[in-house]
């Protein structure tokens, strides 16, 4: 059984008089461990595919089968529920909250899954160890880099055991050094803890990194090939 | 599962973050149960000052007085001619069954003297039937009898107000007194009573048998007659049909005709005092609801703050969402927000309510008294106004859409 599996999946949005068809009838198949590229131009669908593949967003048809399980009639709660225990989301903007120390916005998936403080605190410091952060767990978002806020983000991706983790855009507001960072971090993850990565980017340099690379444009998938490493 | 511990560790934060905000808002809830406590305070605090006077005073009381003498024409008002008998007091105890006792009253005013020290004060001949409708308790000794009305006894009961002059630390009871030069034997002290409602010292009087006061010590031009009568209904329901049939009794009694006024005056102070006690509630009532419209427009303030709260924070609601936060998560984040400053809020105005009610009765001399029952509704109130009042923005916020939210700017 595959981890990922859309079938036709078609999403409308309706503005005004004129229908957008941000997917297009889209199947693919991602295998557990695999490190996947998603690319295309903006406007191609590659996010609204990332937003159903996470289930923020529900597709206007067609199934999508998470770990063997149709989302297609869960409940908002449902999905919250799956949200916090399979999916890991890192976003180009980091969405870390402000005014609240790196462990603390670590801890907050265990916040809602219902595990004691302690444990929370004890896994929140373990998932900032891994990410490089030792040492940094009580800085707040703005005494940190670029670098360290979207590493502290992919610490709190990481804090639930989720078996995916979904990066749209991860290094669109970091510098070409610190892109590397994180991407020979996601590339580790990858290999050492066979955490399922789904990257959306539109730099091939950084879907170099990846397995696996899926082109969009206009809803519909035009190409799907692996990698070749040199 | 929802965390509730965390929860409110989290509004706390919020909370802390806009310092001078949250403060403002609970303003809103200081100032309501502050005003809805103090008022009440007031209010309760006057009714129970006449409920006081009315149990001093003697419960279910009605004062009989003699009618008028009309001298060419000229009417000279109530109590000036003697037209109330001892007989009459005692038909009224008879016969009227609406009726539980009754007090003919002698009164007059004389010097009292003990060993060097003297005192003027009221000297209130009656019968032993004055302690159950005034209502009289003992410190010491006892009232005198029937038997000594029958055979006019040189015997006092004395109010504290005399014996703190006369007697001072001393034991009164048994020790000889002189009123108007008459000796007398000190048998009994009265209870403190305080004021009347008129402001009186109920304690300044003397209690001896009516007729010792009519034959020793003031004298009268009309043998058997008496200043007034008073009269203790059997109970609260029974003071109009004791009116009725005392001045049913008292008419024929006084062979008065159909078309002719009565020559006497059934008052019914209890009914007054009633009245008044009753239009004290109303207004403590009133002023506890008009303070409660400061709750109820702090409360408006707390939705008010929390709604922009949501718009503020909407990006971090999304966030939530996005890792897991359910329905319930965020609601009651936002409830349990707006439950904390109006509870907080509710508390420092329980303080505020309680001093301010302190600091005006010393101020004005206002008896004000704060029931804990009031603290209770103001602290259940306010708590109550945070979730009503937080509901709706808490609820605007867990029906946002998770894509929607983590976009906004």
């Amino acid at each position: 059984m595959a981890l990922i599996e859309a079938q036709k999946l078609t999403k409308v949005y309706s503005l005004g008089d004129v229908d957008v068809r941000a997917l297009d009838g889209i199947s693919t198949v991602i295998e557990k461990g695999e490190f996947v590229a998603i690319m295309g131009q903006s406007g191609s669908g590659k996010s609204t595919f990332m937003n159903v593949l996470g289930c923020l967003d529900t597709p206007t048809d067609g199934q999508y089968l998470l770990d063997g399980v149709d989302t297609r009639h869960l409940s908002r709660d449902e999905l919250a529920e799956i949200r916090n225990k399979k999916l890991g989301f890192v976003f180009q903007g980091f969405n870390l909250l402000s005014r609240t120390s790196a462990v603390e916005n670590v801890e907050l998936p265990l916040l809602y899954d219902g595990s004691p403080a302690r444990e929370r605190r004890e896994r929140a410091r373990a998932a900032l160890k891994s990410v490089g952060l030792e040492g940094r767990e009580d800085h707040h978002p703005n005494q940190l880099s670029g670098g360290q806020q979207q590493r502290v983000a992919i610490a709190r991706a990481l804090v639930n055991d989720a078996p995916i983790i979904l990066a749209d855009e991860p290094t669109g507001n970091l510098d070409t050094k610190t892109s590397i960072g994180i991407m020979e971090l996601f590339v580790r993850l990858n290999k050492e803890s066979n955490i399922t990565v789904i990257l959306v980017t539109h730099e091939s340099d950084i879907a170099a990194f990846s397995k696996r690379i899926i082109r969009f444009s206009d809803g519909h998938i035009v190409s799907d090939e692996a990698v070749k490493k040199i | 599962m929802i965390n509730i511990p965390s929860t409110f560790k989290i509004s706390f934060r919020a909370l802390r973050v806009n310092k001078m905000r949250s403060a403002l808002t609970m303003l809103g809830i200081i100032i309501g149960v502050g005003a809805v406590i103090a008022m009440v305070a007031v209010g309760t605090g006057a009714s129970r000052q006449i409920e006081a006077q009315i149990s001093s005073m003697g419960s279910n009381l009605l004062i009989i007085l003699p009618g008028a003498t009309t001298s060419g024409g000229v009417r000279m008002g109530a109590g000036t001619q003697p037209t109330l008998s001892m007989g009459d007091a005692e038909a009224i105890l008879k016969e009227c069954p609406a009726v539980a006792d009754v007090a003919p009253i002698h009164n007059g005013v004389g010097q009292v003297v003990y060993g060097h020290m003297n005192w003027s004060t009221g000297i209130v001949g009656t019968t032993p039937g004055v302690i159950n409708v005034r209502e009289w308790e003992f410190t010491a000794g006892r009232a005198f009898t029937q038997q000594d009305v029958k055979s006019a006894t040189k015997v006092a009961l004395l109010g504290q107000t005399v014996v703190d002059n006369l007697f001072g630390e001393q034991n009164p009871v048994g020790q000889s007194i002189r009123i108007k030069n008459v000796p007398f034997t000190v048998i009994g002290v009265l209870a403190k009573k305080g004021q009347s409602a008129q402001g009186q010292d109920q304690d300044d009087t003397i209690l001896i048998p009516v007729t010792t006061a009519q034959k020793k010590l003031f004298g009268t031009q009309f043998p058997g007659m008496v200043r007034i009568i008073m009269v203790k209904a059997k109970s609260a329901d029974n003071l109009a049909s004791a009116e009725k049939q005392i001045n049913e009794l008292l008419r024929q009694r006084h062979h008065i005709g159909q078309k002719q006024d009565s020559d006497f005056t059934v008052r019914n102070l209890t009914q007054i005092m009633q009245a008044a006690e009753q239009s004290t509630k109303v207004m403590t009532m009133l002023l506890g609801a008009i303070a409660s419209v400061s709750l109820l427009v702090g409360g408006i303030g707390i939705m008010n703050i929390m709604l922009v709260s949501v718009t503020e924070r909407t990006r971090e609601i999304g966030i939530r969402m996005a890792i897991g936060a359910k329905t319930w998560d965020i609601r009651l984040q936002f409830i349990i927000e707006a439950l904390t400053l109006s509870l907080i809020g509710g508390i420092m105005g329980i303080i505020i309510g309680v001093s301010t009610s302190v600091i005006l009765s010393n101020l004005s001399g206002w008896p004000t008294i704060v029931s804990p029952v009031s603290i209770l509704l103001a602290f259940g109130f306010s708590g109550f106004i945070g979730i009503f009042f937080g509901f709706y923005p808490a609820y605007k916020a867990s029906l946002l859409n998770p894509i929607d939210a983590l976009r906004y700017e």
